[in-house]
């Protein structure tokens, strides 16, 4: 029974990662309409940026090292928000209104992150800045001259391919040296160790231990949810957000910078991703491929829920966390050891993560069938509107 | 040699003046050569049957729509491309005609979004003015409502309400009485009246009701896309009403 409670408090946990990570991908969706395959990429981010943050303190060792965690929280949310905001602004924004090409671009800036994340070195950051910066740079000197010719967008094109030259040479240039060559993270996982105060139990309840990453996981997303809540209903840019997520046109006609509006929600979306990402850190290995392993599950949170509910995001992540934890670690059989062999055959089969989760899956579509609008979908006249 | 052309358009005393203008829904040619102007605190009234381009044409001038050619000044200026917030921020306030109440917001919220048009948008205006209470006292009692629970004649006092508290200086109103009970309509006409009279603002109407029509001070008759026929309303005769816009 203790085993049980525990795989429920394993499942708990995990739940809390896909609730802030499907909040993030619920409130873009929302208020663009843009479904961000790349969201996944997002967690990945936030997980290596922890990495990052694990290796900067770790020469300083004893106390200041212990306090990393909450500043690599900190940083995995800016990061990624920023990211999240330079995304939108660059493509997300060229593509509103036609969903199925937001979703193909978006699933292509997910192969980048992971390919960037795999291969890359400080040879080519300092090429793809200077390349950036100078087409940037090229292009804002040659604008002021030529913006009124005809021929200034193959102009733009002309100098954006030859800063991509450049910048390749750099890339070519630099690779030579040793040390600016070397991937900084590599195509194999990475190790994110926690601190010494999350590791260990926090004490007990009715005989049950109380795991501390588990316990901290679950307090993080309820104390992210919350700040959420308030962010959405009491300050100036949550009112923004809800108007213009419910009437664009109009927001737009009374005056709200809609498009500002955009690149904060989308980059608090992506910073919520990059915050589940560094909880990821303490349940499970981290490597380039991690993001595909958690966007179907918060795609699948979202849609039994309801899309725009947050009572139904909540319930839906933490049941589908529960579920699977409890399948996929088979403590059924150790919860019920007297089970007819043919149950305990079909329960071994699915007591695996990725079966599992097919199980879960399953099991979603076919709730689906009766309810395809998910556990709590939206009532109401604005709904129908 | 370049001669210098005296400030053009914009004389003194016209807030808005549109020539030529040409609009387009994708192929479809929508407004033709539109020519309107309407002069500081004074109602212009455009009328016309349904689907001739009214609704269109404020669109344009709130700037959910571009004009492809024709120039529109407003306040010495032009419009171009500018995006409908900076439009409400220079003072242009759009009552549409659904009414465009935000369903899931109080009326408060909603009251509240009005005044993202002032300079400093709602980060430094959280007060609403009384004047609007005082105009629809309905909207007082209701604060704490959704705006989609709201009645229709409500939403319409609402979205009024609304707009005028984003201080503009020319107020579209698209169709305010559309489906809307006698008593509402005449509290709508007389709270437009008072506002018009205590802040001087322009009013651009869009309507088919007479009564309200009868009130502004020019009328510009629409048909086709096109202006076919404009004057002061004193001159407005049965047989043009008739011609323009009963059905």
């Amino acid at each position: 029974m203790e085993l049980f409670f525990s795989q429920i408090l394993d499942g708990v946990s995990i739940g809390s990662v896909l609730l802030v990570s499907a909040t993030g991908l619920a409130i873009v969706f929302g208020l663009m309409g843009v479904i961000n395959l790349a969201h996944g990429e997002f967690m990945m981010l936030g997980a290596y940026v922890t990495f990052v943050v694990q290796s900067i303190f770790k020469p300083m060792g004893g106390v200041l090292f212990e306090l990393y965690f909450p500043i690599a929280l900190v940083a995995a949310f800016v990061v990624t928000a920023l990211v999240g905001v330079l995304l939108e602004r660059t493509l997300i924004r060229q593509l509103y209104g036609r969903p199925l090409e937001t979703l193909l671009a978006t699933w292509g800036v997910s192969l980048i992150m992971v390919q960037l994340i795999r291969s890359v070195t400080t040879a080519m950051i300092a090429a793809i800045v200077a390349g950036v910066l100078l087409g940037l740079l090229a292009v804002r000197f040659l604008a002021a001259r030529f913006a009124e010719y005809p021929f200034f967008p193959y102009l733009r094109g002309v100098v954006w391919a030859a800063a991509l030259g450049v910048g390749l040479a750099i890339n070519g240039a630099l690779a030579s040296v040793r040390p600016l060559a070397s991937a900084w993270f590599g195509p194999r996982n990475i190790d994110v160790t926690a601190p010494k105060w999350l590791q260990g139990s926090w004490g007990k309840i009715a005989g049950i231990e109380l795991p501390g990453i588990r316990i901290f996981i679950i307090l993080l997303s309820v104390a992210l949810l919350l700040a959420m809540l308030w962010f959405l209903r009491k300050s100036v840019w949550g009112l923004r957000m809800r108007a213009v997520t419910q009437n664009r046109q109009m927001s737009n006609c009374l005056g709200i910078p809609t498009d500002r509006v955009d690149s904060i929600t989308f980059g608090i979306g992506s910073g919520l991703a990059g915050v589940a990402g560094v909880g990821i850190t303490l349940l499970g290995s981290v490597g380039p491929n991690l993001g595909a392993a958690y966007i179907v599950s918060c795609f699948m949170v979202i849609v039994l829920g309801g899309v725009g509910n947050l009572t139904g995001t909540v319930i839906a992540s933490l049941l589908l966390g529960i579920l699977q934890s409890v399948i996929g670690s088979g403590s059924i059989l150790i919860a019920f050891p007297d089970l007819p062999a043919s149950v305990k055959g079909v329960v071994e089969f699915f007591a695996t993560t990725s079966m599992s989760l097919v199980l879960v899956f399953t099991f979603i579509i076919a709730f689906l069938q009766f309810r395809p609008n998910g556990m709590f979908p939206q009532k109401g006249r604005s709904v129908e509107v | 040699m370049i001669s210098q052309a005296p400030a053009p358009a914009t004389a003194r005393g016209t807030l808005l003046r549109v020539s030529g203008v040409n609009v387009y829904y994708g192929e479809s040619h929508i407004l033709r050569n539109v020519d309107l102007k309407i002069p500081e605190g004074e109602m212009v009234c455009l009328i016309g049957r349904n689907g001739v381009g009214k609704t269109t044409f404020l669109k344009t001038l709130i700037g959910l729509l571009h004009h492809k050619s024709g120039t529109i000044d407003y306040e010495g200026s032009q419009l171009l491309s500018e995006p409908p917030y900076q439009r409400a921020r220079r003072g242009i306030g759009y009552v549409s005609q659904g009414r465009d109440i935000i369903p899931q917001l109080t009326v408060k919220e909603n009251l509240l979004l009005g005044m993202e048009a002032l300079p400093g948008g709602l980060a430094r205006n959280r007060h609403i003015d009384p004047l609007v209470f005082d105009l629809f006292p309905i909207l007082e009692k209701f604060l704490a409502r959704k705006g989609g629970d709201l009645s229709g004649g409500q939403q319409q006092q609402l979205a009024i309400a609304r707009a005028l508290l984003g201080k503009p200086k020319l107020l579209l109103l698209d169709e305010p009485t559309e489906g809307i009970q006698p008593s509402v309509i005449l509290d709508i006409e007389r709270a437009v009246h008072r506002i018009m009279n205590e802040t001087g603002i322009s009013v651009l109407l869009v309507e088919q009701h007479l009564h309200f029509v009868r009130q502004s001070s020019y009328y510009y008759a629409m048909q086709r896309g096109g202006i076919v026929a404009s004057g002061p309303t004193t001159s407005l005769s049965d047989a043009v009403v008739k011609e323009f816009l009963t059905v």
